[in-house]
Order: structure tokens, then sequence, then C-alpha cells
């Protein structure tokens, strides 16, 4: 189990089954939250591994998205790209209780870190 | 009320085995180290309710009258009595003090243990919307709730069950039985959404609904609402109002931690417990619904039998670890087979096979991965659903059976698991029907074959194997191959790897047969993948929103962004945005609302389009609305330059200015576009209204052009720029603006209910052939009125300005973030 803090970021009911909402997040990458047809939620960094296409904007297939600007199909799960394509996009933990989906707090800080505005 | 069957003082040398919760974990813990050794504990058992030990999920028979709660009780008064168990029943625990090893109970009694076991199952979750409290609000977990049930069906009325989970379901299915008029209302599109996928909750609506009941699914309760202080309905965040004389909550359940939280026994979503179900007190042990292990909790009762065998295991010296369990679902509603096990999501390396019978309503799909069965849903013919779930819990490597798996059992180890397919094809006698909608054998099959039907296509003009349904193509197909070998010709491409239905074949059938719906449509045509793809999703949307303009609903989920948003996402993840400008016709209040957009939001650039547009660059989503607000208020609408629809209709400045016009070409180019703007097409469609054969709209190079002349109007097909440019045909010369309407509807309506998706008119006309066309327009005088007449009916569904809708609220998830995050660092700060 991972241990930290965790961040609440509303019910459940904001992101409708088969799609994804956004987070910007100050000063780091913003973060798509994937609610998906079978009512599992994933947060990744909204940033496709090939060219950066949002997505939070592609269709949601099973436990993958296609990204919306060259059909990249990414893994919710592992935000890893699929078939031939190579390249993996972060994947911030989650949990949802009681109807609510919290991030894990220190897991927002790391796209910051990695474009080095933190110290 | 509350008993006491006292065996206390007869057992005072033994070690003391308290148990909290006098239900199905419990018990069957009890029963387990009974077994193993009768004589080691002096047993306590507290139950919150006032009875003996019960099944639990015979609940939803007894709801449905099938069952009396005699003929559910486990363990009835005289069990208790022969193993000495003190059973203390309608008295709940209500606090464990660790330190001191006792208990106390609701009455003020107080029990010391040796050993105490938490087995306190759950609570069923309440949703905190308003009224939530009222009476009449009732949730399903024991034999209260099914009496207060029953109570309320006697006086018949309405009953709305929130939830559409197992437990709602069956709640449903009881009331209605009962005789009450049952809506279902469900938060997710799908019923029951973590067993089913899509296409087996489609399946399963569509019984529930012919038997009665109202299902409503992407449905969010927003309030229960009260009359006379009692409930009297439900409100939807949408607006709906439901009556309702009872409201049946089942949305979930949660571990029931409170008293174990207290004691300060760790606890995450359940209690906490290792592989013998000890708690963070080794005194102190948790089973059943409650505890979370290995970070899983439960709410079926398989893995309890596992974990039960495990404590006793451990209660009696002789300790066996508890691994976890998989876990398998059934609905208990009479009539309706369906089963559930495993992962079904897909994802990597997931592998789907899929058979749909669509004349017995049977959908079974089995998903492997490194070919091991790892999920499977049934419905309609449930009776391989043991064997499959055995192969998945023992991992066993199914590819020597694979090509037979879905079959089933008797068929994949009777010999049908043949490792050549087309051996099990010849093998088959002459008179085996292969073709049941036709009736057609084998030997006739052959016979056509080697008579000279080298092809899928052949074989289907010829014999008709394979010419209704479609569910024996894959016959038909091996049969081909065995006969010829490697000479079979390969027939038209079917529509995607989800079907062996060409286009042509999917968009006949949804008109003759009349389908309605996407899972429909993928259920009787046979898909093998269980909910399509990105291609043929998009596809069957339209072909659907084409045959049933007005009936059909739009499934956004199956459009690309572009159509979902309503402007084009550009590679840096912002949007342009086209306002619709007539027949290319601008004004000064227009052109001002534009630029002021354009600095109000510091558009980094604006560009005029080939299309006779103004184009405004680097919209982000969450200004989208905001600035279709702005745009609308000046009186433009969507210019849909982002979808397969009408893009534009572009004119030249015609006899009202130029020297050489002909005729007012603008006017018509503008009476064109309000004709034709907002139409769903196969693929984008352009046209163009040219004055004079200058043609300087470039008429000649669009879906439709206009070119006008003295004497009337040339209209026009199949043009194209682009990459292989293609020059227009000339379909035909019409006098008169009205004529030139109407054949421009009419030609449009033939393209949208022939061509194929993603299909331009170009390559359309190329393969249908000129003449083709022309003879469907104009050989029978009444079909220019006919086709034109359609197109204008379902213009009247598709005539709404897509942004006012987004600016008056609609959607708003798609466009708002959820929130604003500050990273860690700067709090800290
Ligand atoms: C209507 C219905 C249908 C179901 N159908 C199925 C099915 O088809 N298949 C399936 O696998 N599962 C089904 N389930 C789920 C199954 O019943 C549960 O998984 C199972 O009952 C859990 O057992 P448990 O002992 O953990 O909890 P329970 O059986 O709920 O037992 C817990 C008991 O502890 C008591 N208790 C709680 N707190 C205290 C306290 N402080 N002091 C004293 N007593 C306390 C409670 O009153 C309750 O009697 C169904 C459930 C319901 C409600
Ligand atoms: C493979 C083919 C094509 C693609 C992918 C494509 C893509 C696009 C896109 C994305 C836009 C919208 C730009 C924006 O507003 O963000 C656009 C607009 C436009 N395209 Fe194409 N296009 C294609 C073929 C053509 C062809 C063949 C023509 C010419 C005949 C053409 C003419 C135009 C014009 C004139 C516009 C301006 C929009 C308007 O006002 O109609 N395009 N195209
Ligand atoms: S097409 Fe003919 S009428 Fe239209 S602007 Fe050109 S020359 Fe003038
Ligand atoms: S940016 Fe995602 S596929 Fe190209």
């Amino acid at each position: 189990m991972l241990t930290g803090k965790w961040l609440d970021i509303g019910p459940t009911t904001q992101i409708q089954p088969g799609s994804a909402r956004t987070l910007p997040v100050a000063g780091g990458d913003e973060i798509a939250v994937f609610h998906t047809m079978r009512g599992e939620f994933y947060a990744l960094v909204n940033k496709c591994p090939h060219k950066a296409g949002p997505l939070s904007e592609g269709i949601v297939h099973g436990d993958t998205v296609s990204c919306p600007l060259h059909n990249w199909r990414i893994s919710l799960r592992t935000g890893e790209a699929q078939g031939d394509d190579k390249g993996c996009t972060p994947t911030i933990p989650m949990k949802v209780d009681a109807g609510r989906m919290f991030l894990l707090r220190e897991a927002v800080i790391g796209p910051v870190a990695q474009n080095g505005v933190a110290a | 009320m509350n008993a006491d069957t006292g065996f206390a003082a007869a057992s005072a040398l033994k070690e003391r085995l308290v148990v909290i919760g006098n239900g199905m974990a419990g018990c069957r813990a009890v029963e387990e180290v009974l077994a193993r050794d009768p004589e080691r504990y002096a047993i306590t058992i507290f139950g919150s309710e006032p009875r003996v030990n019960y099944n639990r999920i015979m609940l939803s028979p007894v709801l449905a009258g099938e069952k009396t709660f005699d003929e559910i009780v486990i363990n009835g008064p005289e069990w208790y009595a022969d193993n000495a168990i003190t059973l203390v029943s309608g008295d709940p625990v209500t606090a464990i003090d660790t330190a001191a090893r006792t208990v106390t109970s609701a009455s003020g009694r107080v029990e010391p243990y040796d050993r105490l076991l938490l087995a306190t199952g759950s609570d069923p979750f309440i949703i905190p919307v308003p009224g939530h409290d009222l009476p009449g609000v009732v949730t399903f977990r024991d034999l209260d709730d099914v009496d207060k049930m029953l109570a309320a069906a006697e006086s018949g009325g309405h009953a709305v069950v929130i939830g559409g989970g197992l437990l709602g379901l069956e709640a449903a299915h009881g009331l209605s039985l009962r005789g009450m008029s049952v809506s279902v209302v469900h938060l997710m599109p799908t019923l029951m959404e973590r067993q089913l996928d899509e296409a087996a909750g489609w399946l399963l609506r569509q019984e529930l609904e012919r038997r009665g009941q109202t299902i409503l699914t992407g449905a969010n309760t927003k309030a229960i609402l009260e009359a006379d202080g009692c409930v009297a309905g439900v409100e939807l965040e949408d607006g709906t109002r439901i009556k309702a004389d009872i409201v049946v909550m089942a949305v979930g359940i949660r571990p029931a931690t409170a008293l174990a939280k207290a004691a300060g026994l760790a606890v995450e979503r359940g209690i906490m417990v290792d592989d013998h179900m000890v708690t963070s007190d080794p005194a102190v042990l948790a089973v059943g619904e409650c505890v979370q292990h290995r970070g899983a909790c439960y709410g079926l009762v398989a893995p309890l039998w596992d974990m039960c065998r495990s404590l006793a295991a451990y209660l009696t010296d002789a300790p066996q670890g508890y691994e976890g369990s998989v876990t398998s679902t059934k609905l208990k509603v009479s009539g309706i087979d369906l089963f559930s096990a495993g992962d079904f999501s897909g994802g990597e390396g997931a592998e789907d096979i899929v058979l749909r019978d669509a004349a017995r309503g049977v959908y079974k799909r089995v998903v492997l991965r490194d070919n091991k069965v790892v999920g499977a849903v049934l419905y309609g013919d449930t009776a391989d659903g043991s064997w499959y779930f055995d192969l998945l819990k023992k991992g066993e490597d199914v590819s020597p059976i694979r090509e037979a798996l879905i079959f089933g059992q008797a068929f994949a180890q009777g010999g049908g698991a043949l490792a050549d397919p087309n051996a099990a094809v010849a093998a088959l006698p002459d008179d085996a029907e292969i073709c049941g909608c036709n009736g057609v054998s084998k030997g006739q099959v052959v016979g056509c074959i080697n008579a000279g039907a080298h092809s899928l296509d052949a074989v289907r003009s010829t014999c008709k194997a394979s010419a209704s349904c479609g569910s024996c193509t894959g016959l038909v197909e091996r049969l081909l191959a065995v006969t010829l070998g490697a000479e079979v010709e390969s027939g038209p491409k079917p529509m995607c790897k989800c079907t062996s239905f060409t286009h042509d074949d999917v968009r006949r059938n949804i008109v003759e047969k009349g389908l309605r719906a996407m899972p429909q449509v993928m259920q009787e045509l046979h898909w093998t993948t269980p909910e399509g793809c990105s291609s043929c999703r998009p596809a069957l949307n339209f072909y659907l929103l084409c045959a049933w303009p007005g009936e059909y609903e739009d499934d956004q989920k199956s459009r690309f962004v572009n159509e979902r948003l309503h402007a084009n996402i550009q590679k840096d993840g912002t949007y342009s945005v086209v306002p619709r400008m007539w027949g290319g016709l601008t004004n000064p209040r227009e052109l001002r609302a534009i630029a002021d957009v354009v600095e109000k939001y510091d558009a980094p650039m604006v560009k005029v389009t080939g299309g006779q547009r103004l184009d405004i660059f680097g919209i982000k989503k969450e200004d989208l609305p905001a600035v279709w607000a702005d745009l609308n208020a000046a009186g433009m609408v969507s210019g849909h330059a982002y979808g397969k629809s009408l893009r534009t209709v572009k004119t030249c400045v015609g006899s009202e200015w130029c020297r050489f016009g002909t005729q007012d070409s603008t006017g018509l180019g503008v009476k064109i576009e309000r004709m034709t703007w907002g139409s769903w097409m196969p693929h984008k469609f352009k046209i163009a209204v040219s004055g004079c054969p200058r043609n300087c709209a470039e008429a000649t190079i669009k879906d439709f052009g206009v070119v006008c002349v003295d004497s009337g109007y040339e209209l026009h097909i199949g043009g194209n720029g682009g990459i292989h440019v293609r020059a227009t045909d000339l379909l035909t010369k019409v006098a008169t603006e009205e004529e030139a309407m109407e054949m421009c509807a009419a030609f449009i309506q033939l393209y949208r209910e022939d061509a194929h998706y993603l299909e331009r008119t170009a390559p359309w006309v190329e393969r249908k052939g000129v003449d083709w066309v022309r003879a469907q327009l104009l050989d029978d005088p009444e079909a220019v009125g006919k086709l034109a007449r359609r197109f204008s009916y379902s213009q009247k569904f598709s005539q709404d300005d897509p942004w006012a809708a987004r600016v008056a609220g609609e959607r708003r998830d798609l466009h708002a973030h959820l929130a604003q995050v500050r990273p860690l660092y700067l709090e800290t700060v």
C-alpha cells in the first residue's frame, strides 16, 4: 500500500464514464484523470509520449486511450504506449473512496521536479 | 428482542472464543473450527440481528417470493445448542477493550475473550443526497430490509431502485414480481458495469425492459423527494422526476469497521489482516466482508469460505495461509442467465474471443492474456461458466484448445479441438447444416464452390449460404479454403476487423432489421469484439444516425475529439474556431465580434480559409464556451469546420456585382447553406456556387457544385481538391433555383444513405459509377422528391447550433478543469 498524503479532487460523478477531465498543476504538468466504461479511475500526466498530445481528449477504450493527435494507444494503467510505439507517460497513483477521488499528493510534484522548477 | 442461549458455565475451562457477527462468515468460521477441533473453544457469538444464522444471499429469492425465511436458515437454534455455543442475538457489541480482552454489548453485557473474531460484514452505502433519511428509503442487507420492502409492495405502487448492480437488480426483480412498477436508476452507462461489458449489459437491459422495468442509465440522483413526511419520488441531476412509494438504495457496500477502528486496530478500507486473518492485535482475528487482505476487500461469499478455512486452520494450530481469491458472479434473477469472472477490461496483450448467437440471444466472451484465460462474460448460455472459471483459476495454457474454447467444454474436449480448424470442417458430413437461415448443407456449399463460386460473395449469391445473418461466414470461408486450397478469391473487404460484414451489408441490415442501437447491431451481426473499435464505432454511430433521424441518440463517446468539442484540435492541444459565414458573406458586426474574440483571448493567428471563412487559432478548451458565447451574441453559429458534415458553401459575387454574372450565385449559395448546414455526412462535404462558367468559386472541385449559366444551373458532383484532384461530373442541368436546391438535397441524401463512412463523394462516385448516381436521381421522377424530403426531415433534428447548447451549459465537464492543483513545494514555503 502506498503511503502519503491523499489529495481530495472531488466526487467521481464529475467525470463521465468513458471520458477524462483535466487538472492543471501550478508550475507543473497538467494531469488527466480518466474514468473508464468499467468504472475504474486513472491519473496520468496529460501528455502523449509521442508529441505531447492531450490524452484527456482521446477516445477511451477498455483501459487504454487513443491520443487525439496521431492515434497512439496509451495504457491508462502503466502510461506505456501500446503496439509498436515506444514511450511512456508518467502515471499518478490515485484511489477512490466513498465516491470521492484522491491523488497521491507526493506524486503531483514529480513533473515539476522534472521541469526543474522545484529544487 | 434479544436472546441468550447460555452455555458459559459448562465450558469454563476452555479457551474463550468470542465472535462478533452472527452472519455468513462468522458462523462458517465457527463451523470450520468445530470441524477441526470441537472441544477446544468455549464459543460465544454476538449478533445485532435478532435471529439465527441464515443465508444472506438467499434474501433475493425471499423477496421474490421463491423461498421463505425458514428455508434459508443455515444454522437453527439446535446447532447452537448441540455445539454448546452461546448466541447473544439482537444485542450488538458496542466496544472492544483489547487491553482487558473484553467486549461490551449494547445491553451492557461484558464478555471476556482469549480470542476475538470480528465478522461484522458490511454496511450498505447511502448516498448523502437530500432526503436520504426519509421513511421509505431502505437498503437491501438483512431480513428487516426485506420485510420493509414486502410491506411497501403490499399496496403496489412505484419503486425506485438506486443502483443497477447485482443487489439493485435483484431487488428490482423481487419488487416487480411482487407487483410494483419498478424503475432502476444507475449512474453508469452499463448495468452491472463491474461484472459486464457493454454488450452483455445491453442484452440484460433489453430483457429487463421487456419485463416492464424502467432502466435509466447515466442517471445521477440529485435528491429524494418528500410528501407528508414520507418518500414520494426521486429527482435526477438532469431534472427528471420519478414517482416512488419506496426507494431502495443499492449503490454499494462499505466494510463495517467502526468497532475495530474505535478499538485501535489497523484499518484502511477494511480491517487489515494477514494471511491467517490476524489483525494488528494478535488476539483479534477478522474474517468476511469487513476485512482487507493484501489490499483487496470482497463482496461475495466464495472468498469468505477460503478465508474461514485459513482462519480455522490457524486457530487449531495447523496454519495454512490464505492467498486471496478470484471471484465470479451470477445474477439470481429467474430466467436470466448471466455469468462473469475475472478481468475483461482489455488492455495490454489481452485477446478477446467472442461468440454471438443473435437468434438465441447468446453472447459469450472469453479474455485471454499470454494464452491463459483471465476473464469471461457469458449471457444467455452460462453452461460453461464454471469451466472457464476453473481454467482461469488454474491459469492453464489454453493454446491447444484455443480454436474451440469459445464453443464450450463439451466441444473443446470432445475432439472439436483439432489442431487445424479446417480439418474439423472437412470432417463434417455432407448433410451437416452450414447456413441455418437459408437451410444450406455442407454438400450444397461444396457443390456450388466446385461449380465455380470461388469467393465468399460468389457463394452467397449462388447457394445463399451466409447471405442472410452472416453468422456462418467463418464456416463458409473454411469450406472455401478446404475445397479450393489457395485459390480462394478474397471478397469485398469487411468493415473492420470486428466483423465479416462489409459496410454495405451493415447499412442494409440496419435498415432491414430495424437495428436501432449500437450494441444491437453488434449482437445481431455477430461482431467478434465486445465493444467494437475506434474504426467501426464512429461509422456505426453515423449509420444509425442516418437511418433513424430523431430517434437514435448520438453517442458522443464514439466521436473523435473535434466532433465532441465542436472545434479543431491543433498540434499544441489548443483549438481553432471557425464561425459560419453563410455563403462566405459577412458584415461589420460579425467582423467586430471576431476581432474582439481574437484580442480578448489573445489568439495568436487569424486566417482566411480556402472555404471563405475566418479561422481563429490557439483557443484553449476551457475558453471555447466563452468564445462561442461572444460569437453567438453577434449572430454567428458553429461553422462545423471540424466535422464529417457540411463544411462550407463557397460562392462568387455573381450577377449582383460581376459583369459576367448570369444568376445570383451568392444568394443561391446562402440558401443552400441554410438548407444543408448541420447535417452529418459520411465524410466532410463542400459545396460551391459560381455565377458563370468562369467558375471563380471553383465549383468543379467540390462535392456538389453549381455553375450558373444564362438558361439555368449546371449541377456537378463528386469533385475533390487535395492529393488526388478530381474534377466533377456533370449530373444534370435545371432551370430554377428551387430545382437546383432540391437536387442538391437529394444528392446529399443519396450520399448519406449509400456511401461508406469516411468515403468522400469523389471515390464514392467512382466506385458506384456516375451512371448509377444519375440513374438513382433521374430515372424515377419521384426519386429526387423522396430523397430531398428524407433529407429535410433529418435536418429537423440536426440544425441546432451545438455551440449555443454548450454556451447554455451543456457538457460543462468537457471544457472545465476539475480543479487547480498546487504542487507540494509551493505549500511548504
Ligand atoms: C440481497 C443479497 C444478495 C446477495 N447475493 C449474493 C450472491 O448471489 N453471491 C454472493 O457470493 N454473494 C452475495 N451477496 C453477498 C453476501 O451475502 C456477503 O458477501 C456475505 O453475507 C458476507 O458475509 P459476512 O459474514 O462478512 O457479513 P454478513 O453476512 O453481513 O454478516 C455480518 C453480521 O454481523 C452483524 N454485525 C455487524 N456489526 C455487529 C456488531 N457490532 N455486533 C454484533 N453483530 C454485528 C450484522 O448484523 C450481520 O448479521 C448478497 C448479499 C445480499 C445482501
Ligand atoms: C487528407 C485530406 C485533408 C485533411 C486532413 C484536411 C485537413 C483540414 C483541416 C484540419 C482543416 C481545418 C483547419 C482548421 O480550421 O483548424 C482544413 C480546412 C480546409 N481544407 Fe482541408 N484537409 C484535407 C483535404 C482538403 C482538400 C482536398 C481540400 C481542397 C479542396 C481542402 C481544403 C480545405 C479548405 C478550403 C479548408 C478551410 C476550411 C474551410 O473554410 O472550409 N482540404 N482541412
Ligand atoms: S464565376 Fe463568373 S460570375 Fe462568378 S465572379 Fe467569376 S466571373 Fe463573375
Ligand atoms: S502526440 Fe499522441 S500520438 Fe502523436
